[in-house]
């Protein structure tokens, strides 16, 4: 501690703050305009100098930057001061339009002066931002937001002196410059110069909600700030897992809610039309079909689909009506063409199929290994986080055939051929097991099969891999030797689990960490980032054709608890996974569906023949937001509220669960799922008295041994990570630290021997396709797509191609190309990009042109997803 | 003559004593290097006046490495050639002052930023740094002894406030010359964040000089207030404008524009400091003698040792304006002060030579220069108040003559 004095009075103050941190501290206020962090000062404004008095001399200094020393004597109001403020809030307030915090100050100092009419560029249009050159007084701390908090670089500054502007990077545009729409920057503008668009007219009140983000699966907590029945803006909420941070889908992405488009009323196809009934007729309707159906085949004839979209109270009603309504196992969700893989693949290794760390644990990362996960757009807060890290001197290994943006902040980019992870992970284990970077220990403690690892490994040398993937051997050696000497974590997504090889790539992974013991510690574990909000919680909550709530197995002895607790027998024989159900609706054998939220005809593969299967049932109920491609095949749609409309809970990728709000109430007459499916079952014989999501989670709680712990008091403000024992249980933010859920406690090398996937390019078909996300759109674009800004950001689907090839084909940027597959064509824009040569890419959002027309439904052995991301093709102009 | 003495090439600069300074230096400790130019009591010939042996001090005892050296040769300032005739004339001087100052500090490696307007001088300076190199004044093991140091020419970006030492570093590291908030100083974060010692190319020149005559007979060339050489542009309204070396303290200002000839016509004003960031005082000055002790007394600085003789012909608004042109030209736009305070002084000042200038004016004048010296973020904005408030307090009666 040291003592300085502040206009006379003697205060203790900490070495190293600033003057203006000890001020606040002592309730001194100084005025500080351009300041935002305390620790990262700008300097701007001036308006926050203060007098040093020393012995031979004064001198001014700005309170924000300068740090205290023992003995300053400080004045922070002396008259020549105030002038100066006085001053400099009048050029402002002569120069600029002014609101915000800026105009508090203007009326704490009584400035009341006429401002000039003073020309400022306007920015060119952009979707979601509006600009206000007038207002803003370049005081920078948009740019710092963007540049060093969001590690965005778009506003920069442009010109000297007075003509001093912000532009967009040097493109102009906000979109050209590569804004992420993160609106970071109004957040941080003190004049209301950046605003959302949708903000501009709003006058009066504004009621804030927070609940989670209804996109990925980081879970980011959201502001809503609600007029009547209306959002007028959102933004990222500081004390969620985000951070404050959010991305343009959590920003701007909730008009949907709002579309014309949304469903109102429930619909009954009759003679090809959908006609509007009430509630009550549509659920008789079909409860009465189904009951048919189920008495003509058999239960096992009916499946149904869950949703990840949906909370975990619908999932588990959605999977408990399923199996013990209708006396079927046939339920599933999307995750199947998502995570299947990691779930198999993990539960394989370490007996248990989650994140092993968590979010904000990786910020503790040495290095990062990204493989198959394009995270800077398919989870942007992530990506952020990773790009901050790595700011700060955190290394990165990349593995992505595609030029992605984390590539630009790489050490090392692996730029391996789709397909091959398993030899590029086997080759990196193989230099580990070479060089002995193995963390030997950790391997004589916690693991068993090792020797069986070292003989697969063994035949992956540097130069074999090459052969194979396409990497150079320096780099795989290179990339091993990082990775296995630094508390390292792995970081993957869809890239890695889409494939017939899934849970050979899964588990590969796994081996690699276990290998260097790089699991069970703080920064490292092995980290699948889950695509939709609720992917992790669906899978808790047994939407899966095989296991039971918290991944019970169907020949567990706790099902017969989970029996006992629901009063009823439970269908022993495992059912069918997504793609199961569709090749036996062709073929006749499931007669009616039931899809909560999903929407199969875009998402799957091979999209044709899943049309003709959807069109092949007798009965299909479709309940969704809006009239979605598979909706438009349905014999009834039921209108469901969306995520914003209702209550309950979402688990994020790091297996936090979450807890919802309602920010305004359902349009129309759309109804929550869980009462949809509550009044189905009931009109089914059921007699369930669920009254809210909160009596189901109590339910929840009794049958999920990880979601003991839970209450919904318990996570009002922040959400817990299961396992969560009991009600006194923090929560678990890092799995496995003392022994991993298996019998024995050790986790269980699985190797697997690299198989080249179930399509390989031809001469008939030279190209391989890998298909994925944009940061523009969201999964089938069943949200994202109806709006309007979004649409404009990224109108099209486009095909990504080397400009070799290009050239090759003759093909230049923005032609339009014929993209053909053993199984169908589609017709695209070509975008010429640094994507690897004999490779082309391709985002599945657009039904129009869908990407998984072309691709393949050869399934994995084990977890049964799709091959989404290799499938030869070849291209020509249109 | 100890700067201004002609050395163009090698041979003639190490004929006449060259590089001994650099040999003796090397033989010495470095701390008893830094002593002698402490000692010396050189002070900094940018215009800061900050004593040269302490920033060397500062700079050496940093425990942060690698450390950086940098000759500052940007000479912007409107009025002031001094440097360039420097550079011209004694080449080598410098050079060796900064291998000095380098070995001294700890520095491995310097820069050499010299303004774009002076190309053609940047083109022999990479001539002689070559020629260093070859002969073993450069490089690897400097004349056998343990110390190696490399010298990168760098080319300013062309603007003023380029030449402001942060503002100079952000310029090297290829970002816009946009000055830093100080602290940290230079000797605490620099050039990349690292420890640096920048120096007035003048400055340089000086420490050969004190290695050669030892601190107590350096100190002893001026008064003991302020002893060495000093280089002063004497320009404007006088018979023979030019560069002047003259020992500090040894001379009045009288006596030195006599020197350069005397005033053309009768002499009014003078400026002292620099063309734009000086200070516009009365013929009372013209007694005073030229060493930084004096001046400080008298409520000025010498700067960078600018002389501009003004006579009763020139209208002190249209010199006024002139500066507040330049200023709100070099402005960076940075911070709100000096961004708006030079615009609105230019402004304010074009109002009054349109015979427009009420009293409010001057107020407006007033309160916008005591917003530009006490809230600017880097002393170019506190310096554009210096020559309206000194032509103020010394030529008010004139300037308040157009005033109603
Ligand atoms: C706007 C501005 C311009 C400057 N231009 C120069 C210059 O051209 N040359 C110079 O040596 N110092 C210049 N300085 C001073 C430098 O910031 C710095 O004080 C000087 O290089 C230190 O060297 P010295 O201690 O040897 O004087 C300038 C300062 C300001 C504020
Ligand atoms: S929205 Fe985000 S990326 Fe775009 S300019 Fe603002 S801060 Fe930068
Ligand atoms: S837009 Fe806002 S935050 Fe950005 S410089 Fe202008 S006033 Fe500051
Ligand atoms: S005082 Fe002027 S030149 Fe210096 S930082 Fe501020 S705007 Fe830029
Ligand atoms: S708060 Fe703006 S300069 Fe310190």
């Amino acid at each position: 501690m040291i003592t300085i004095t502040i206009n006379g009075k003697s205060i203790a103050a900490n070495p190293g703050e600033t003057i203006l941190q000890a001020a606040r501290r002592n309730g001194v206020e100084i005025p500080a305009l351009c300041l935002m962090m305390e620790d990262r000062p700008i300097g701007s404004c001036g308006l926050c100098v203060v007098k040093i008095l020393r012995e031979d001399r004064t001198s001014y200094v700005r309170a924000c930057t300068t740090k205290v020393e023992d003995g300053m004597l400080i004045e922070t109001h002396p008259p020549e001061i105030e002038e100066a403020r006085k001053t400099i809030l009048e050029l402002l307030a002569e120069e600029h339009e002014v609101g915000g915090e800026l105009q508090a100050l203007l009326d704490r100092y009584g400035i009341n002066v006429e401002r000039r009419e003073v020309i400022r560029e306007e920015w060119p249009e952009n979707p979601f931002i509006f600009f206000n050159p007038k207002a803003c007084i370049s005081c920078f701390r948009c740019v710092q937001t963007c540049g060093e908090i969001k590690e965005n670089h778009v506003l920069v500054r442009r010109g000297r002196g007075a003509r001093i502007e912000i532009v967009a990077g040097v493109n102009d545009s906000l979109k050209d410059a590569g804004c992420a729409f993160c609106g970071a920057c109004i957040d941080a503008c003190p004049t209301g110069a950046l605003i959302e668009k949708t903000a501009i007219r709003a006058k009066g009140p504004l009621k804030k909600v927070t609940t989670i983000c209804p996109y990925c699966g980081v879970g980011c907590a959201i502001d809503y700030f609600v007029q009547g029945n209306r959002i007028v803006y959102a933004r990222g909420n500081p004390e969620g897992v985000n951070r404050g941070d959010d991305c343009l889908k959590g920003r701007f992405g909730w008009e949907f809610v709002h579309s014309e488009e949304r469903l109102k009323r429930p619909l009954i196809k009759r003679d090809g039309k959908f006609v509007e009934v009430s509630w009550d007729e549509a659920l008789d309707y079909v409860a009465q079909r189904l009951r048919e159906i189920r008495e003509k085949y058999g239960a096992d004839s009916i499946a149904g689909l869950s949703s990840a979209k949906c909370t975990n109270e619908e999932n588990y009603l959605f999977q408990k009506f399923m199996r013990t309504v209708i006396g079927t196992n046939n339920v599933d969700h999307c995750a199947r063409l998502c995570h299947a893989s990691t779930v198999v693949g993990l539960f394989k290794v370490f007996g248990s199929g989650a994140m092993t760390n968590s979010i904000e644990d990786l910020m503790t990362s040495e290095v990062f290994f990204v493989i198959g996960s394009n995270t800077t757009h398919a989870h942007p807060v992530i990506g952020t986080l990773i790009k901050r890290a790595v700011k700060r001197g955190a290394k990165l290994i990349v593995a992505d055939p595609r030029n992605i943006e984390l590539a630009r902040y790489a050490t090392i980019h692996l730029r391996h051929r789709p397909g091959t992870d398993v030899a590029l992970i086997n080759g990196m284990m193989h230099v580990i097991v070479k060089y002995r970077l193995a963390d030997y220990k950790f391997v004589e403690e916690r693991t068993e099969g090792f020797e069986k690892l070292k003989e697969v490994v063994e035949k992956y040398t540097p130069e074999r891999v090459e052969r194979i993937t396409g990497v150079p051997r320096d780099d795989i050696i290179r990339a091993a030797i990082l990775y296995a000497t630094h508390r390292s974590a792995i970081i993957y997504a869809m890239g890695i689990t889409q494939h017939t090889s899934g849970t050979a790539n899964v588990a590969s992974l796994a081996n690699l960490a276990l290998l260097t013991g790089n699991v069970g510690k703080e920064g490292s574990g092995v980290n699948p980032l889950r695509g939709q909000n609720n992917v992790q919680g669906a899978g808790d909550m047994g939407a899966l054709p095989n296991l039971l709530p918290g991944y019970v197995r169907l020949d567990a002895p706790y099902a017969d608890e989970i029996e006992r607790i629901w009063g009823t027998k439970i269908p022993r024989e495992p059912g069918l996974t997504v793609v199961e159900m569709m090749h036996a609706a062709l073929k006749g054998k499931i007669k009616a569906m039931y899809i909560m939220g999903e929407n199969p005809a875009v998402s799957d593969p091979d999209r044709s023949r899943v049309i003709e299967s959807l069109k092949n049932l007798e009965f299909l109920v479709v309940q969704d937001l809006f009239l979605s491609e598979t909706a438009q095949l349905a014999d009834v749609v039921l209108p469901a509220a969306s995520s914003l409309e209702k209550e309950g809970t979402f688990t994020n990728t790091e297996r936090r669960v979450q807890l919802l709000r309602r920010v305004i109430e359902p349009v129309g007459e759309a109804k929550p799922d869980w009462w949809i499916i509550t009044q189905l079952a009931n009109r089914m014989g059921a007699s369930w008295s669920y009254g809210s999501p909160k009596d189901i989670f109590e339910e929840i709680r009794k049958v999920v041994p990880q979601y003991r712990g839970i209450t919904y008091k318990r996570i009002e403000k922040l959400g817990i990570q299961w396992p969560c024992t009991d009600e006194e249980h923090p929560g678990t933010p890092i799995l496995h630290v003392d022994r991993f859920p298996t019998p024995t406690g050790l986790a269980r090398f699985a190797p697997y021997e690299y198989k080249p996937p179930a399509e390989e390019s031809d001469e008939e078909y030279p190209y391989i396709l890998t298909t994925g996300r944009t940061y523009e759109h969201f999964h089938t674009g069943t949200l994202t797509r109806k709006m309007e800004g979004f649409n404009e950001l990224m109108p099209e689907a486009f095909v990504e191609i080397s400009s070799d090839d290009a050239e090759k084909l003759g093909i230049k940027n923005g032609d339009c190309v014929v993209v053909e597959s053993r199984r169908g064509a589609i017709r695209v824009k070509a975008k010429i990009s640094k994507i690897k040569k004999g490779v082309v890419f391709i985002p599945f959002h657009f039904a129009e042109s869908a990407a998984n027309t072309l691709t393949l439904d050869a399934l994995d052995p084990e977890a049964k997803i799709p091959e989404l991301k290799v499938a030869a093709v070849r291209l020509k102009r249109c | 003559m100890m700067l201004l003495r002609d050395a163009k090439t090698l041979d003639a600069y190490v004929s006449s004593g060259g590089f001994s300074s650099l040999k003796k230096a090397l033989r010495m400790k470095q701390s008893e290097v830094i002593k002698e130019i402490s000692v010396s009591g050189l002070v900094g010939r940018g215009g800061a006046e900050f004593p040269t042996g302490l920033k060397m001090k500062f700079v050496a005892q940093n425990l942060s490495t690698p450390k950086y050296v940098i000759a500052n040769a940007d000479e912007g300032e409107p009025g002031t050639f001094k440097d360039r005739v420097l550079m011209e004339r004694n080449p080598y001087q410098i050079l060796e002052g900064m291998i000095i100052a380098a070995y001294a500090v700890g520095a491995r490696k310097g820069f050499f930023y010299i303004r774009h307007e002076y190309r053609k001088i940047a083109r022999e300076i990479e001539k002689e740094i070559d020629e260093l190199y070859s002969e073993g004044y450069l490089g690897s093991n400097i004349l056998g002894s343990k110390f190696s140091f490399d010298i990168e020419l760098v080319i300013g970006a062309g603007s003023y406030v380029c030449g402001e030492e942060t503002a100079l570093m952000e310029s090297i590291e290829g970002k816009r010359g946009f000055p830093r908030i100080k602290p940290p100083y230079p000797a605490q974060r620099g050039l990349w964040g690292k420890p640096t010692l920048i120096n007035n190319v003048e400055t340089l020149a000086n420490l050969p000089l004190i290695i050669e005559l030892g601190s107590k007979r350096y100190t002893e060339l001026g008064t003991h207030l302020c002893p060495g050489p000093k280089l002063f542009s004497v320009s404007g309204f006088v018979k023979n404008p030019g560069v002047y070396e003259e020992i500090l303290g040894k001379i009045t200002v009288r006596e030195l524009i006599e020197r350069a000839g005397g005033a053309e016509g009768n002499l009014k004003a003078i400026m002292i400091g620099g063309g734009a960031a000086g200070y516009i005082v009365d013929k009372s000055f013209l007694s005073m003698p030229l060493c930084y002790h004096h001046a400080r007394e008298r409520g000025i600085f010498l700067g960078t040792g600018d002389i501009i003789v003004l006579n009763d012909e020139v209208n002190l608004w249209k010199v006024l304006l002139q500066i507040a042109k330049f200023f709100e030209h070099e402005s960076c736009g940075q911070c709100f002060p000096c961004r708006y305070g030079t615009k609105r002084m230019r402004e304010l000042i074009e109002k009054i030579l349109r015979g427009e200038g009420k009293r409010r004016d001057i107020e407006r004048l007033d309160a916008i220069a005591n917003a530009l010296k006490i809230a600017s973020l880097c002393p170019l904005g506190s310096s554009a108040a210096l020559a309206y408030e000194s032509a103020m307090e010394y030529h008010r009666d004139e300037l308040m003559e157009v005033i109603s």
